[in-house]
């Protein structure tokens, strides 16, 4: 499905058999198929946000209006667009914007490093889950209860107290606290495909467990996958933002959003401005993977495709 | 295709096999052979156990279904081998075709990539090579345009082409027992006949040894050298199909044979001929002989279940009809 969805061809040849057989009328056809040909209006303002924050930290690596580390003292509590600030300088003369854009690698490595977690320990949990059942999947699933029913700043605090504060505890953290959730959704697709026809199939024809979860399972849950990943990474940012605001995150003087926000806390009175960019960053980057997943899932979830009948 | 065939040496001897779901016994200590080469037939009607008698011979049952009893293919017992000398086995010397190509082709992958399957598990064949012979399989099945299939989705091919593909990876490392589970139930009719040709031709031409599970009494007819018959997950009649055809000794076969509708005879009645009542649930047949609540020759005798009696031509039965 992943790949033959997004077929144009294939569907306009096929589009006068929908409308026969299901009997739809042609709005539900042309929405069917604007939405299967992926332009929906979500996706598009998603991909804009999400590219932008990508281009902002990738362009960061070569190229800031200032060193985003230089402190200048005398410079401090700048306005916007004042002394070549362009969105103005903190309590210690550094520039926001320059801050801003290094902030933007540092934000989608925690939203990498905590999905790859998640995914890496999840996907083998859920999939041993459904393949094997029993033991297996019980110690599995109440695993996961347990770490779900444990706070995940909890896990935070106990990882900032064992270790240093760095944006590796707070990275391991939040991808753990992500791990039962991976591990559920692929657990219940697995158990769907497992009771499919070709999986009796692939075994007819000498599959062992191992080749169904990687030629059957992972497949067929790649596209949940897909959209899980991209919700999970704008939860993964804003839980950076707030573990480095409540200082259990990146420590300085790494650029973070959120400890860009929570230093901006104490100088709202001299530069009211100050606390508005990261927080911004923060925002238009959460919606912007939030508005990505919804896109992806409504192109990729076969329950919203519009399913075409065979022949 | 003849009607009497020499006996000879029996490829799988299934002896003694029972099915159990939960405790309910759903097939009841099965025995026949297929004689290599041959075609058997295995006939009835659903929830007969044909299904799953095929299944627990190809060590597939579902779980929480098990099987005891054996099922030797040449020495080794299928029902006690393990889960990888199964895999092993499986696909390559024993294959199976499904009922429903569709859900039996996972959606997501290429028919190319399906069809080389078999051959990159089995015979260590490479993406590149097992692709080329994955083609030369498609065209042997007939399926048009097969260069351009290999690339295309299940959702792509129409119902015939996707049972042609389906026996394509089945027949892929020629295996020695091929067992089809209903091949052409989920075909129309002119595709049936087209398939049917097709299977005749492959097994004949792999010298496969064919077990064909059907409730069509023709399609058996005209493929297949022997027939077994089942009813309440027992095994009631077996023989060569111009015997049990022709003179069926088993009140079952002998309904099933007349409920089949004649074009050029008048019915008498006007009116079909069923078989009385209905099958009942699983586990809900009357003791001794499955059959004897719909038999119109059922006696106390009955009550207990008749075994499988014969010379070449057996049925399980106390008052046979010939």
């Amino acid at each position: 499905m992943l790949l033959s969805v997004v077929t144009p061809a294939d569907t306009d040849q096929r589009r006068p058999a929908v409308s026969e057989v299901l009997a739809v009328t042609e709005p539900d056809v042309e929405s069917a198929w604007r939405r299967r040909s992926g332009l929906n209006p979500s996706l598009i303002a998603g991909g804009i946000l999400v590219g932008a924050v990508v281009l902002t930290a990738l362009v960061s690596y070569v190229w800031t209006p200032m060193d985003p580390t230089h402190v200048v003292v005398s410079d401090r509590f700048r306005a916007p667009g004042q002394g070549g600030h362009l969105l103005g300088s903190d309590a210690l003369g550094r520039d926001v914007a320059s801050q801003i854009m290094a902030g933007a690698r540092n934000t989608l490595l925690v939203g990498m490093v905590t999905v790859v977690i998640a995914l890496l320990v999840g996907v083998p949990l859920g999939g041993v889950a459904a393949l094997y059942r029993g033991w297996a999947e019980e110690l599995v699933m109440r695993l996961s209860d347990l770490v779900l029913a444990f706070p995940a700043l909890l896990l935070a605090f106990l990882f900032a107290a064992v270790f240093h504060a760095s944006t590796l505890t707070a990275m391991g953290a939040i991808g753990i606290a992500f791990v039962p959730v991976f591990a559920r959704v692929v657990r219940g697709a697995g158990l769907q495909v497992m009771e499919q026809d070709y999986v009796t199939a692939a075994r007819t024809f000498g599959s062992s467990t191992l080749g169904i979860f990687f030629r059957h399972l992972l497949p067929n849950v790649a596209s949940v996958m897909i959209v899980q990943g991209t919700i999970a990474f704008a939860i993964a940012i804003l839980a950076e933002a707030a573990l480095s605001y409540l200082g259990l995150g990146t420590p300085p003087p790494t650029p973070s959003w959120g400890r860009m926000l929570s230093d901006a806390q104490n100088y709202l009175a001299q530069s009211s401005t100050l606390a508005l960019w990261p927080g911004l960053s923060i925002a238009l980057s959460v919606l912007g993977f939030n508005l990505l997943g919804d896109g992806l899932r409504d192109l990729l979830d076969p329950k919203l495709v519009q399913r075409i009948p065979p022949q | 295709m003849s009607a009497v065939s020499a006996p000879t040496e029996p490829v799988v001897r299934v002896s003694d096999l029972s099915v159990r779901v939960g405790t309910v016994e759903a097939v009841h200590s099965v025995g026949f052979e297929l004689a290599a080469g041959r075609r058997t037939g295995l006939i009835g009607e659903s929830g007969s156990g044909k299904t799953l008698t095929a299944l627990a011979v190809m060590g597939l049952l579902p779980d929480g279904l098990s099987a005891s009893g054996r099922a030797v293919y040449r020495e080794q017992d299928l029902v006690a081998l393990s889960e990888a000398e199964l895999c092993r086995l499986r696909g390559d010397r024993l294959s199976m075709i499904f009922q429903e190509p569709l859900s039996a082709l996972n959606p997501v992958q290429t028919i190319g990539e399906q069809v080389a399957e078999p051959l990159r598990l089995h015979r260590g064949l490479g993406g590149r090579e097992s692709l080329a012979r994955a083609r030369e399989l498609l065209e042997r099945v007939q399926i048009p345009r097969a260069a351009e299939k290999l690339g295309q989705y299940p959702h792509q091919l129409s119902g015939g082409q996707r049972q042609r593909a389906m026996i394509a990876m089945a027949i892929s490392c020629s295996p020695e027992v091929l067992i089809a589970d209903e091949p052409t139930t989920a075909l129309d009719v002119t595709v049936q006949a087209e398939v049917l040709r097709l299977l005749d031709r492959l097994v004949d031409e792999e010298g496969a040894t064919l077990l064909l599970i059907t409730h069509d009494l023709p399609v058996v007819a005209g493929l297949c050298d022997r027939v077994l018959v089942m009813y309440g997950g027992h095994l009631v009649e077996e023989g060569a199909v111009g015997e049990v055809f022709d003179s069926p000794r088993h009140p079952y076969t002998l309904a099933l044979l007349e409920s089949i509708p004649s074009l050029d005879q008048e019915l008498p009645s006007g009116r079909f001929r069923a078989i009385p009542g209905a099958v009942p649930g699983l586990g809900q047949f009357p003791s001794g002989c499955p059959f004897r609540n719909r038999c119109p020759r059922a006696t106390e005798l009955c009550a207990t279940m008749p075994a499988l009696e014969g010379e070449g031509h057996r049925a399980a039965c106390w008052h046979p009809a010939s």
